[in-house]
């Protein structure tokens, strides 16, 4: 288990390293100059000196570049460009928010998609399968933000059950539950639809195999091998796949916050980009993409403990 | 057994069954539906300047927020435009970026694939690193750095577009060439002294592209949906030049008072989704059933 | 008394094709404390008659005719899925050919052998218990910390005995083994063999044994079934049917066996021919397209002949020719 994991974090290192090298690229590719396109048309040249040697920007190439490298692995992200705090200060007092975003996207695709998926394999073929398929289908192919604008004017405009904008008083859970529905549920739909299929095929693969076999000829109760011979090992791709899809619910989350008024990294990326406030931007990017890849990671070493085949191959 | 796997499938088994396959595509209910939606997006854009004879981009300051009517079978919206002209003129821009960055994408992961699955080992773990990393952006983020460095345009979508597909048809060819690569008729035509780029073009390429083809078809509704959701962050396409994403943004700043422009945005992006979905994964189905449940 | 009387059944498969006729007119017992041997090819039924036996056929398939006597009295053809559910396990259990995919790869083989004695109402610790006096009858080396462990941490031969420790552990009247020892090299085979005789004997069961070894099923077996094709051809004590085979197919089949060649030689002998396709059976024999002896005779229905007490073949010549055509 350990080897496992120390090469599976070895990967993610190489992969977020490489990330910032591709990130640094880009900064480096901005056309004009940072410092100017910073402050503004009406800025002085003595002024875009300054910032241009404060932002680093004097050095060679490779000095600016081991700087943004060591920097960003010690989480010094630089500063915002105009009130000067630290960029990281700046993204993880937005992040909860996305987090929690996601976290309640994860609970809507969970909570409906097993079940779905479980029981569409167990009426393999009938009226009821084709439906979650299809229905699974018809969510997964629909963008996020037009279920989230649709979610606004159906259940808050029109409906108003619940509210449309914010994410609730601060210090009441009720409140900020309530205005995590939509925008949860509009991060979250699709993969329901992925879930649904993933599990019903790998529940309908595990449902073949010979263990399942010698389970029916012991005689076992069909609810015990559905939900503990079969269920469990057929919920393991899953995992994998919500890994990844933490990242596509991060796109979507960025949509949720923008439609729903949220505050949380996607809100300040696109707040940020339109006040072309750069250190952010790529702070923020950075951010979420270690999470991205952390999140991975731990998806597989979830895996290898749930699964003792995985652990045991590496 | 060994005499079948030696020769690439012949040319005319290959015609007919694309006809036996055409015909199962016709009769399942799902593809069909989803093939009728399809034909209708592209009538409507490609006709969109007989079914109206209103012009998408004409400001009429008297005629603004005027709710569907015979006239304006949409309605119109914050600068008095027609919408169901809009909607029309809108898809011709999905459509057209759809097509041109997804032929981008398969041509660009065509080679990469190629390079990386014939190529030597180093470079083929370089590149496989190379796509992780650039799978592990999360799309959004992806586009919204990127239009930091280009500025909105139609072309920054479609460098997203391509940048979110290279990767994953890039490794799809890589996996195809390194399993087709040690096959038999390859390791024949080797031995009698075939080039690499014969070997490539004639043997490789064409078991290749069958399924990539079929892939991106399904990619096709993620296209859309990224166009369609750059204009709907203003990241997108240009004023005034219509999109859906960017008339659906227009409705959401007007949704308590006139929804309708809102839904004049985002139903062509779900009937244009959906339809493209059902159509491809029936596709999948009927053409290549090991392709199921990638 | 047999544990298992099985005459004259039939099963259908319905596919796309038409009628699937899988198994025709099958008959033979499994009497009380014996170890009947099933033998024959791939896809002559063996697995469709355990999971007729067992009710667990596909849902596209039927028991068309027959019954299937368990223990003197209950036609299982009759039972309901759920009547059928209370048998396999405590009255019928089996062991499966492969034993690296025969125990759940995620739960503990204690977890599982404590779930299959879901319906005793013995405290957990008992059950336990029991699961580890069972593993230590099949010799697995620190039975009592073996309950911890999951189904990859043994080995192949290790995993098979595990899964007879579980199927024997309810102490079945009927024990269904399928081709338990192909999976294992032939020292295992042996040990795993010996084992299995020596627990039969002392729980006392009948065993059904299906493999195509005929070594195997000789060594252990009382009474032997040669099925073809879905079809019973030949039915008798072990030592009479190998030494005096009735039925075409027998005979090919020994002299067949690797382990009768008497001369060295580089190609194994097999029968010609492929098994007739079943979803359009012969009106007469079903081995008529690959027999040496076919005549006229061989176009109609086949009677079941009896040659010796116990031994009867599906075959309108036996009896004639038995006595002369004998293998080595």
């Amino acid at each position: 288990m350990l080897n496992y994991a120390v090469k599976r974090l070895g990967l993610a290192v190489a992969i977020v390293s490489l990330a910032m090298f591709l990130l640094f690229c880009m900064i480096y590719l901005v056309p004009g100059d940072p410092a100017s396109v910073a402050l503004g048309p009406r800025a002085t040249d003595a002024m875009k000196e300054a910032l241009r040697i404060k932002m680093g920007l004097d050095q060679p190439i490779w000095v600016q570049f081991w700087h943004f490298f060591t920097g960003a692995w010690t989480g010094d992200l630089g500063e915002e460009v105009l009130s000067g705090r630290p960029v990281l200060d700046v993204v993880l007092e937005q992040l909860p928010f996305t987090l929690v975003l996601i976290a309640g996207g994860i609970s809507w695709s969970v909570a409906l998609g097993i079940p779905l998926g479980c029981w569409a394999a167990i009426n393999r073929g009938s009226f009821a399968d084709r439906l979650v398929g299809v229905l699974s289908v018809a969510v997964i192919a629909v963008p996020s933000f037009v279920i989230a604008i649709y979610a606004l004017l159906i259940f808050a405009v029109t409906l108003q059950w619940l509210p449309a904008i914010g994410a609730g008083e601060p210090g009441d859970p009720g409140d900020q539950l309530v205005h995590l529905i939509l925008p949860s549920l509009a991060v979250g739909l699709g993969w329901v639809g992925y879930i649904a299929r993933m599990v019903r095929a790998s529940m309908l693969e595990v449902l073949e195999a010979s263990h399942i076999r010698t389970a029916r000829a012991f005689g076992l109760p069909e609810n015990m091998i559905t939900y503990r011979y079969a269920l469990t090992i057929a919920i393991l791709p899953t995992i994998t796949l919500l890994g990844v899809g933490i990242g596509q619910m991060l796109s979507s989350a960025v949509f949720a916050e923008i439609v729903f008024a949220r505050p949380g990294v996607g809100k300040l990326v696109y707040d940020a980009i339109l006040t072309r406030n750069f250190p952010v931007v790529t702070g923020a990017v950075l951010v979420t993409t270690v999470i991205f890849v952390l999140l991975n990671l731990v998806a597989d070493l979830i895996v290898g403990a749930l699964d003792p085949r995985v652990r045991s191959s590496f | 057994m060994s005499e079948a796997a030696s020769n690439p499938p012949a040319a005319t088994a290959r015609s007919s069954e694309l006809w036996r396959s055409l015909r199962r595509l016709l009769r399942e209910p799902l593809g069909l539906f989803g093939l009728g939606l399809v034909l209708l997006v592209i009538f409507g854009a490609i006709f969109a300047d007989f079914l109206t004879q209103w012009d998408p981009t004409r400001i009429n300051p008297r005629d603004r927020f005027l709710g569907p009517s015979g006239e304006h079978l949409m309605g119109t919206d914050q600068l008095g435009r027609d919408l169901f002209s809009r909607v029309l003129h809108g898809g011709r821009i999905a459509l057209y970026v759809a097509l041109v960055s997804t032929a981008v994408s398969l041509a660009i992961g065509i080679v990469l694939g190629l390079i990386a699955g014939y190529g030597p080992r180093w470079l083929d773990n370089l590149m496989i690193l190379l796509f992780d990393a650039m799978k592990s952006f999360p799309t959004v983020m992806l586009a919204l750095a990127l239009v930091t460095i280009m500025g909105p345009s139609l072309t920054a979508v479609m460098v997203v577009v391509v940048l979110v597909n290279v990767p994953g048809y890039a490794r799809i060819v890589r996996t195809q060439t390194i399993a087709i690569k040690s096959s038999e008729f390859v390791t024949a035509a080797q031995s009698m002294g075939a080039s690499t780029t014969r070997i490539l073009g004639v043997h490789i390429m064409p078991n290749v592209i069958g399924p990539l083809v079929i892939l991106a078809s399904m990619d096709i509704p993620v296209v859309i949906a990224i166009e369609a959701g750059m204009s709907f962050l203003g990241l997108g396409v240009r004023p005034p030049t219509p999109s859906w994403g960017s008339i659906l943004n227009d409705g959401f700043a007007q949704i308590r008072e006139t929804p309708w422009i809102a839904i004049a945005g985002g139903v062509p992006i779900i009937i244009t989704t959906l339809g493209f979905t059902f159509l491809g994964e029936t596709l999948r189905d009927v053409f290549d059933p090991r392709l199921k449940g990638r | 008394m047999s544990t298992l009387a099985i005459s004259g059944l039939n099963v259908v498969f319905s596919t796309e094709d038409g009628p699937l006729h899988a198994l025709k007119d099958v008959t033979f017992d499994v009497p009380e404390r014996r170890i009947v041997g099933i033998v024959g090819e791939s896809g002559c039924g063996k697995s469709t008659l355990i999971n007729a036996i067992l009710g667990l056929l596909a849902d596209n398939g039927t028991i068309s005719g027959g019954e299937v006597l368990f223990e003197g009295r209950d036609d299982l053809t009759q039972f309901t899925p759920r009547q059928m559910r209370d048998l396999r396990g405590p009255r019928i259990s089996t062991v499966f050919q492969d034993p690296m995919g025969a125990l759940n790869p995620v739960l503990s083989v204690g977890r599982q052998m404590i779930n299959i004695q879901y319906r005793s109402d013995q405290s957990k610790e008992q059950k336990a218990a029991r699961a580890i006096e069972m593993l230590k009858l099949v010799r697995i080396p620190d039975a009592d910390s073996a309950l911890e462990r999951y189904p990859h941490q043994f080995s192949g031969g290790m995993k098979q005995r595990i899964a007879i420790a579980m199927a024997l552990m309810m102490e079945p009247a009927l024990l269904i083994a399928d081709e338990p020892t192909t999976a294992l090299d032939a020292t295992l085979e042996v040990t795993t063999i010996e084992l299995l005789k020596d627990l039969q004997e002392k729980i006392g069961c009948s065993v059904m044994f299906i493999s195509h070894h005929l070594g195997v099923i000789a060594e252990l077996c009382d009474d032997v079934v040669v099925m073809y094709a879905g079809e019973v051809v030949e039915r008798g004590p072990v030592r009479e049917v190998f030494q005096h085979p009735s039925h075409p197919y027998t005979r090919r089949l020994l002299e067949c066996d690797p382990a009768r060649q008497t001369e060295r030689t580089r190609i194994l002998p097999t029968i010609p021919g492929e098994i007739p396709d079943l979803r359009a059976r012969p009106r007469g024999c079903v081995f008529a397209a690959r027999c040496l002896d076919r005549h006229e005779g061989c176009d109609t229905p086949q009677p079941d002949i009896v040659v010796a007490p116990g031994h009867a073949a599906r075959c309108n010549l036996a009896g004639q020719t038995a006595r002369e055509g004998a293998g080595a």
